[in-house]
């Protein structure tokens, strides 16, 4: 209580100083192993495009994969006025070089996760250069879509034809129509 | 208006909401002096001290210390005004968080960048002048009535002021503290070349120490002049006042609409009701 | 009151309160500032944040930890119906992160160190300290008011960020141990869901805007209290009550901006 502001307090100093120190360790560890700093640094790599028909749920900052490891986010999605695909622009981290013939896909994480970018590398000796576009895409799947395929295409088979639906499905056709 | 008048009042009125506290007041104070200003409670003895210190600003007239009017300064100006005035409250006010020493030690540590040898030689001998160079590493609460409000003068003065203010320095305190205080009052003002206004109740020991007085009633100064001219006057308030009658121009009763004859059920005087 | 005189009366309450506000806005920026004043002083400071941040320390763990079982306790019992368990890490941590840890910590700071705070000034006010200051030349908002104002600013976020791991940890503590959920699952899909910009540091800014707040408020109420022993209690419950309803209101506002 005989409080001396002059003559620094010792005490006083020092714990808080412990405390500062406590909280900047907290914060380390809340970033590092909590959340996930270490991974890729938004900001770095460089920038890749790619078109799709859908992009489906797709997000800006929603990740880009690799064999299922994340090696980007998407940085923006708009509609090119000209072919009416969606323009996807993605930053991929800048040590990993893919070959111009690198396929992209949507796909879902897990059933009712959010959609992501699935990168399959190509085999291709040329490498795909900062603001080069990936051509081989594949659109997110529309679920709507799917079972107004496989209606159909059940009705088809139904009536003793072995045709599939229109379009490209994906969906075999049920066994013994 | 003397040269060597360090405080002028001039018909200085002031008002609460509808009250009239202070209605045409004309007061000065030479240098070197020590005024008592007594009155009644609530009768704007702490108001008057607050208009001098700066603290409240006058609906009319002036007020001026050492020639400037302190409400017509600005922030910076009321500041360094202050820095020449000290003040000691009713309560002493002592800062609860720190000791004895960096009490006092507070005015200085603020305003001057002091050499830590010489600013602890300044705090311990005005601690000195009150007798409580011993108490220097106490806290406030450790302290006394009579000692806190030493402490308290001790910070007031640590700046050689040339004003200093008392708001009721012998309240609640034991004969022996209020002898001290009263001393400490005087030895201090004439030690310093300072001017002192000590507002108070406390007839007897204020004008021991006082060179002249002043007496508030009724929004207005009844009567001034020395002790002995006080004693003297022949102002019915004032004597109702300094000889504690308790009866007289200042009414015992609080003023009610209803005899009270009539509030005990006796009807108006000469007569019982059926 | 009868019903006819309520609403002359609330219209009186709405007319006072305008300038009211106005004043207590203009005591926030005038505090602020007065960090670079001569009489702020870098001790007092330091004092403050000894008084609001390593006093309050353990009243934060105790009540974190606290939260965190029982987060890992709600959250199991609620994702176990959908098979989803793997996700409890997820759920403990961004509960955390972006509500509970900030709110939770002002709200106790409210009421540990804001009742504190407005209890000390108002002592101070009733006590004559302030009017002794200011007869000493000395503002009382450089002095008092704003080394507490910015140590609140310091001192909050800190706390919540030790508030969200000892959270985490006491939510990890039920998940793994007790109900059974796998380690390595716990921490991974909490890793790879949680954000450090996005959840972490907007969780933070969130407490140093409570903060700032619940000091505004404590210092405000102490600072325009009644000098008398009833106005400083007064001024106290009214303190934590009022802080902690802007800590809820301005947690919507903040919630709807960082994280929609």
């Amino acid at each position: 209580m005989t409080g001396d502001p002059s003559m620094r307090n010792r005490a006083v100093d020092w714990w808080v100083g412990i405390f500062v120190l406590l909280g900047i360790a907290a914060l380390a560890v809340l970033a590092f192993r909590v959340g996930n700093l270490s991974g890729f640094q938004y900001g770095e790599g460089y920038v890749l495009h790619a078109d799709f028909n859908n992009v489906g749920s797709l997000k800006v900052r929603s990740p880009v994969k690799l064999g299922g490891v994340t090696v980007g986010e998407v940085t923006g999605i708009r509609i090119d006025p000209k072919t009416f695909q969606a323009e996807v622009s993605m930053r991929i981290e800048p040590q990993l070089k893919l070959p111009v013939d690198t396929g992209a896909s949507i796909y879902t994480q897990g059933l009712l996760g959010e959609q992501y970018i699935a990168l399959q590398p190509g085999g291709m000796p040329q490498d795909l250069k900062p603001g080069g576009t990936i051509t081989l895409t594949q659109s997110a799947v529309n679920i709507d879509q799917l079972i107004g395929q496989m209606v159909f295409s059940k009705a088809e088979g139904g009536s003793g034809s072995s045709g599939s639906g229109s379009g490209a499905s994906a969906i075999p056709n049920p066994p013994g129509q | 208006m003397a040269a060597g008048d360090l405080i002028e009042i001039e018909q200085l009125r002031f008002s609460r909401g509808s009250h009239r506290v202070l209605d045409g007041i004309d007061l000065r104070v030479p240098r070197g002096a020590v005024a008592a200003i007594l009155g009644a409670s609530g009768g704007g003895k702490t108001t008057l001290l607050n208009l001098i210190a700066g603290t409240l600003r006058p609906d009319a007239g002036r007020v001026r210390v050492q020639g400037q009017e302190p409400s017509k300064l600005d922030r910076a100006g009321l500041f360094a005004l202050r820095r020449s005035m000290g003040m000691l409250f009713q309560h002493s006010a002592l800062f609860t968080d720190l000791s004895v020493f960096e009490n006092v030690a507070f005015p200085l540590r603020r305003h001057f960048r002091l050499p830590e040898s010489l600013l602890r030689k300044l705090v311990l001998m005005k601690l000195e002048a009150v007798g409580l160079r011993g108490a220097a590493e106490l806290g406030p609460g450790e302290l006394s009535g009579g000692m806190g409000r030493r402490v308290a003068l001790a910070r007031a003065v640590v700046m050689d002021p040339i004003l200093i203010l008392y708001d009721e320095p012998f309240t609640g305190l034991d004969p022996i503290s209020v002898g001290i205080i009263a001393t400490l009052i005087r030895r201090l003002n004439d030690a310093l070349g300072a001017t002192s206004i000590v507002v108070s109740h406390d007839i007897d020991e204020t004008f021991a120490i006082a060179d002249l007085g002043f007496i508030l009633g009724g929004g207005k100064i009844i009567a001034h002049g020395t002790p002995a001219e006080l004693r003297a006057s022949d102002s019915p308030l004032a004597q109702q006042f300094l000889s504690g009658r308790p009866d007289g121009p200042v009414p015992f009763h609080y003023p009610s609409n209803q005899s009270f004859l009539e509030v005990m059920g006796l009807g108006k005087l000469g007569g019982v009701r059926p | 009151m009868t019903a006819l005189e309520f609403i002359p009366e609330l219209g009186r309450v709405v007319r006072e309160s305008v300038p009211r506000l106005g004043a207590a806005s203009r005591f926030l920026l005038l505090g602020l500032g007065r960090v670079v004043h001569r009489h702020f002083s870098i001790q007092q400071w330091l004092r403050q944040v000894y008084g609001f941040g390593v006093l309050s320390l353990a009243l934060m763990v105790v009540a974190a930890f606290f939260t965190g079982m029982v987060l890992g306790f709600q959250g199991y019992y609620a994702l176990v119906r959908f098979g989803a368990t793997s996700a409890l890490g997820t759920l403990v941590a961004l509960s955390l992160l972006r509500e509970l840890g900030p709110v939770l910590t002002a709200l106790l700071f409210a009421g540990r160190a804001g009742s504190a705070l407005t209890a000390e000034i108002a002592t101070m006010k009733a006590t004559e300290q302030l009017s002794a200051m200011e007869m000493m030349a000395v503002d009382p908002l450089a002095w008092v008011v704003s080394p507490r104002l910015w140590a609140a600013v310091f001192t909050v976020p800190i706390l919540c960020v030790i508030f969200d791991l000892v959270g985490i940890f006491g939510g990890y503590l039920i998940a793994v141990p007790v109900l059974g959920v796998d380690s390595g699952t716990f921490w991974s899909q909490m890793q790879s869901n949680v954000s450090f910009r996005g959840d972490i540091l907007n969780g933070l800014f969130k407490a140093l805007c409570f903060g700032l707040v619940v000091a505004w408020i404590a210092a405000w109420q102490g600072y325009s209290a009644k000098p008398t022993a009833e106005g400083v209690g007064n001024a106290t419950t009214r303190s934590v009550v009022a802080a902690s309803l802007a800590v809820l209101g301005l947690d919507f506002i903040l919630t709807a901006l960082l994280f929609s």
